[in-house]
């Protein structure tokens, strides 16, 4: 039993630990940058102080030695006895390092790394006596020992490499002393060195094995199995980090009066369903009840699995300058929106690839200071991390500011590898070049580094990505930098879809997919539908589109001849190639709770899972890529050769994606289309006043209304009846929301903008020739300041 | 006692065309009539569709399709054995459903070689009752489309 909660004592400490650390870590680099208050100082004392305590306790001589001397040190930091300085900040970076070591074996083994880290020891003990800091040849012991740490650091970040190093100090273990075969010793070696709170252990560990031998299955299992030996280290390496939650007492709490209510709740419906004359309003309103409660359990229950990306980024500072030095080069780290927040699996799946594509970012993109003096820059590179929602998906930017990827260098780096061939590479746009980054197998790094360059990377990166439904990106100029856009959805068990009908049958389309929706009737659907020889196509703005069908794709039934019903096309986006999806009937977006197929389905690529519906049917979710797969939609060769020129000429231009409507008279205006949040109906009813202002009730919160036609110049009334529903354009930029009442939305268009400025009056930024006609676009925030300055 | 647990085995039965089968009661975990399936494309003949069970996503197989057997008669509605089979829950559309009987595990036969060999996987063997023989059927290799 005690041996259960020594077990729970080790985790708890780890916990802690790795969270303390972090913390550590990030500001003993505002030290070293010369930022340091009293605040701070004492709350890094406090982490070792109570690592040291804790590892006391528990028996681990070894960290409370090294902490001990560290918290020495510290506490003349703390005391003013002793000021801050670049050496210090470096020693006590390796004490972190230090302490992670052990830590990171207990995770993986139960028991402390053989390292006695005696160099550490006397590192600290010399700069407390204050003999290091004062001299060059210190100075240059520590920028070794830098390098040293930083190879350590890398190796606890990526975790292929921490799984062969936990594997090997496992191994070398091994070879020192014969423990791990007999778990029982070991388990007594560690115990005694405690401070007699664990005794018990030591009596019962070798009269129950199984117990014994349970804290520490890595050093039972890693050595036995050689080759294997990494294995269970993983597990426990996801163990200490992965196993808990921290879930704000609040927010427990209002879950804790959720479920109350939802218990009174299920108590009144069990009495409605056995009371003869159960009224149908006080079922509907019991039925009412428990929607609300439930959903509201549900977004609290989605709140506890959320968690602010910061805790991942939280480690980058030090990987960056630990990266930075060992290269030579100076980088400073900017991060934006680390509160983002994320369903925690989400954020465990990109900590990898974050890592990577941030170690690329300064081994190959981020160059030289002196490159960099001669290229006009700063000798300090900038590598900034954004983080943003935006529709349901959280977006994530990895900036550099460094050469930019060289496409010359990708193109004969892949066609030495073969990765394409001469004459496709003859052919590829430049965007699809460096795109070739994320190819298996390449690597252009003139040297293989420590850091990158070994060819397994980007195409991991990606895959890890698109295995949690993401995508990524890169952009990148030469001489200018790099830049890698992440798309991820927020949570990967609820997601928007939406549910299409075929055949009688229902299916579900994850909206992340979804480009837009066409309907034609009749006469349009029959000539709307072409031909390129047996291929179906349809014109969208003047591209062909491939149509496929979903009947056919899903040996449903025969497609209706051309012209017999309406065409419904859903425009999806699989990879980086378009197509229409014709299905017999669109019927509604929902969220729709993702619900894994069972095994004898799995191998069908069509279906990313099933769901039930409202009326407690079920529905597939159909797998965009592999329907696309099933189509030939997107074939190796074709997907690459069909988008090159499209891509290409959209590279080229100012090609821009504009929302045109018409309002207050006029009959084309356009607005950018990602200003536009949605586009909503909104009844008369619906508008109530708030100040003198127009407003409705928009998601729970005030939606504040303008009308175009008050606000442009020479506008005239609107021609709609005014009982019909208004059109609303759902403006939002930086944290202002508004809706713009217009008369219609006419179209979705992407096209080339060559806006002419000032010929339109106030309230219109410029027009432009779009689809072949003049359109005015609207400056949105001059018809906010407007809209201001009239109520 | 002991003696008696070892030599008795319980099955829960049912009808599939002309055939009487079992499966060890252990491995049910309830029987009910068939409800709205649906229907998934391109699968595997034998898979009838998916049920939601109590929010929880099935996948009912066939086990007339499943058993090279013809194909049931549009009167006859179905009814589902839903057992536990190590990879996951799964319904097995029968014809109808008998009792949960004991048998004497010294009844137990093997299937002669001449069984069909797309079935000889799915029937472990027979145990012979007075009246007729009772189909043993292995749940986990019925739910099993890949083989």
């Amino acid at each position: 039993m005690s041996s259960d909660l020594h077990q729970q004592f080790v985790r708890d400490m780890l916990t802690e630990s790795f969270e303390g650390l972090d913390r550590y870590d990030q500001s003993i680099l505002r030290i070293e940058q010369g930022q340091s208050d009293r605040e701070m100082l004492n709350d890094i004392f406090r982490v070792i102080h109570s690592l040291k305590g804790t590892a006391g306790c528990l028996g681990f001589q070894r960290i409370q030695r090294v902490a001990h001397v560290g918290e020495n040190l510290l506490d003349l930091l703390r005391s003013g006895a002793l000021p801050p300085s670049p050496a210090i900040a470096e020693g006590l970076l390796r004490l972190s390092d230090a302490l992670r070591l052990h830590l990171d074996s207990i995770d993986a083994t139960g028991a402390e790394s053989d390292a006695d880290q005696a160099d550490v020891i006397e590192l600290l003990q010399a700069l407390k006596d204050g003999k290091a800091p004062l001299k060059r040849p210190a100075r240059v012991e520590a920028e070794t020992a830098v390098v040293a740490s930083a190879s350590t650091s890398t190796a606890d970040v990526a975790p292929p490499t921490v799984r062969d190093s936990a594997g090997s100090w496992g191994l070398s273990e091994d070879t020192a002393a014969p423990q791990p075969a007999t778990p029982a010793p070991e388990e007594t070696a560690v115990v005694p060195g405690s401070w007699g709170l664990f005794d018990e252990p030591v009596v019962a560990a070798p009269a129950t094995p199984a117990v014994a031998t349970e804290p520490i299955p890595a050093s039972t299992t890693a050595p036995s199995s050689g080759v294997e030996g990494s294995a269970p280290a993983v597990a426990a390496a996801l163990s200490a980090a992965g196993s808990t939650v921290r879930v704000d007492v609040d927010l427990l709490d209002r879950l804790m009066n959720l479920v109350g209510e939802l218990v009174l709740t299920r108590n009144q419906l069990v009495q409605l369903a056995q009371s003869k004359k159960a009224r149908s309003e006080s079922v509907t309103e019991v039925s009412q009840r428990l929607n609300l409660i439930t959903s509201e359990l549900q977004e609290g229950m989605m709140k506890t699995r959320m968690q602010p990306i910061g805790t991942v980024w939280g480690k980058f500072p030090r990987i960056v300058r630990d990266i930075a030095h060992s290269l030579g080069k100076q980088v400073r780290l900017e991060t934006f929106g680390s509160e983002t927040e994320l369903d925690r699996t989400i954020i465990e799946a990109i900590r990898d690839p974050l890592t990577h594509i941030v170690r690329n970012s300064i081994d190959h993109g981020i160059e030289s200071p002196e490159k960099r003096v001669v290229a006009g820059k700063p000798p300090e590179g900038t590598l900034m991390m954004r983080a943003y929602h935006e529709g349901g998906q959280v977006n994530i930017e990895i900036v550099d500011d460094g050469g930019g990827i060289a496409v010359d260098k990708v193109r004969q780096r892949a066609l030495e590898r073969g990765l394409i061939k001469p004459d496709e590479a003859a052919r590829m746009s430049e965007r699809e070049l460096t795109a070739l980054i994320f190819a298996p197998g390449f690597s252009t790094a003139e040297t293989v580094t420590d850091v990158s360059g070994r060819g397994v990377g980007m195409d991991v990166v990606r895959t890890n990505i698109e295995k949690i439904g993401g995508s990524v990106d890169v952009q990148s100029t030469r001489g200018q930098g790099t830049s890698l856009k992440i798309k991820i959805p927020l949570t990967l068990a609820i997601i928007p879809a939406l549910v299409v009908r075929t055949a009688g049958q229902r299916f579900a389309i994850p909206q992340a997919n979804l480009l837009e929706l066409v309907r034609l009737d009749g006469a349009a659907a029959r000539d709307a539908l072409e031909h390129v020889y047996d291929a179906p196509v349809f014109r969208l703005r003047g591209h062909l589109l491939p149509l496929v069908f979903l009947r056919r794709e899903l040996t449903l039934g025969q497609v209706p001849p051309a012209g017999t019903a309406a065409l419904n096309i859903v425009v999806l986006q699989a990879d980086s190639r378009q197509f229409g999806l014709v299905v017999d009937g669109v019927c509604d977006t929902e969220e729709i709770v993702v619900k894994p197929l069972s095994k004898q389905l799995k191998s069908i690529p069509v279906y990313a899972g099933a769901t039930i519906m409202g009326d407690g049917k079920v529905a597939l979710i159909l797998d965009v890529y592999g329907l696309a797969q099933r189509a030939q939609v997107v074939s190796e060769n074709r997907a690459s050769a069909g988008t090159a020129a499209t891509d290409d000429a959209a590279s080229r231009r100012d090609v821009r994606q504009l929302l045109l409507f018409s309002a207050a008279g006029r009959d084309r205006l356009a607005l950018p289309l990602d200003a536009a949040a949605r586009l909503e109906e909104f009844l008369p009813d619906a508008i109530e006043r708030s100040g003198t202002r127009e407003a409705v009730q928009y998601r729970g919160r005030i939606l504040p209304l303008v009308r175009l036609s008050r606000l442009l110049p020479g506008a005239q009334a609107s021609p709609r009846p005014a009982a019909d529903a208004l059109q609303v354009i759902v403006y939002q930029q930086a944290d202002r929301t508004v809706g713009l009442v217009v008369d219609e939305i006419r179209d979705i268009v992407e096209d080339e903008v060559d806006l002419q400025v000032g010929s339109s009056g106030p309230g219109i930024l410029g027009s432009a020739v779009i689809q072949g006609r003049i359109t005015d676009l609207l400056d949105v925030p001059a018809i906010l300041r407007a809209a201001d300055r009239a109520a | 006692m002991a003696e008696a647990a070892a030599s008795v085995r319980q099955y829960c039965t049912f009808e599939v065309d002309s055939l009487f089968l079992g499966i060890d009661v252990l491995h049910v975990q309830e029987v009910m009539k068939s409800r709205d399936l649906a229907p998934v494309p391109l699968a595997h003949d034998a898979v009838q569709g998916l049920l939601n069970l109590r929010g929880q996503i099935v996948t009912a197989i066939d086990l007339r399709r499943r058993l090279d057997l013809p194909p049931r008669p549009e009167n006859r509605p179905p009814m589902l054995v839903v057992a536990r089979t190590e990879g996951a829950v799964v319904a097995f559309l029968v014809d109808a459903i008998g009792d949960v009987i004991d048998v004497a595990e010294d009844t137990f036969e093997p299937p002669p070689d001449t069984i069909r060999t797309t079935v000889r996987d799915l029937i472990v063997g027979v145990h012979k009752l007075p009246k007729r023989l009772l189909h043993v059927l292995d749940a986990e290799h019925a739910a099993d489309l890949a083989r």
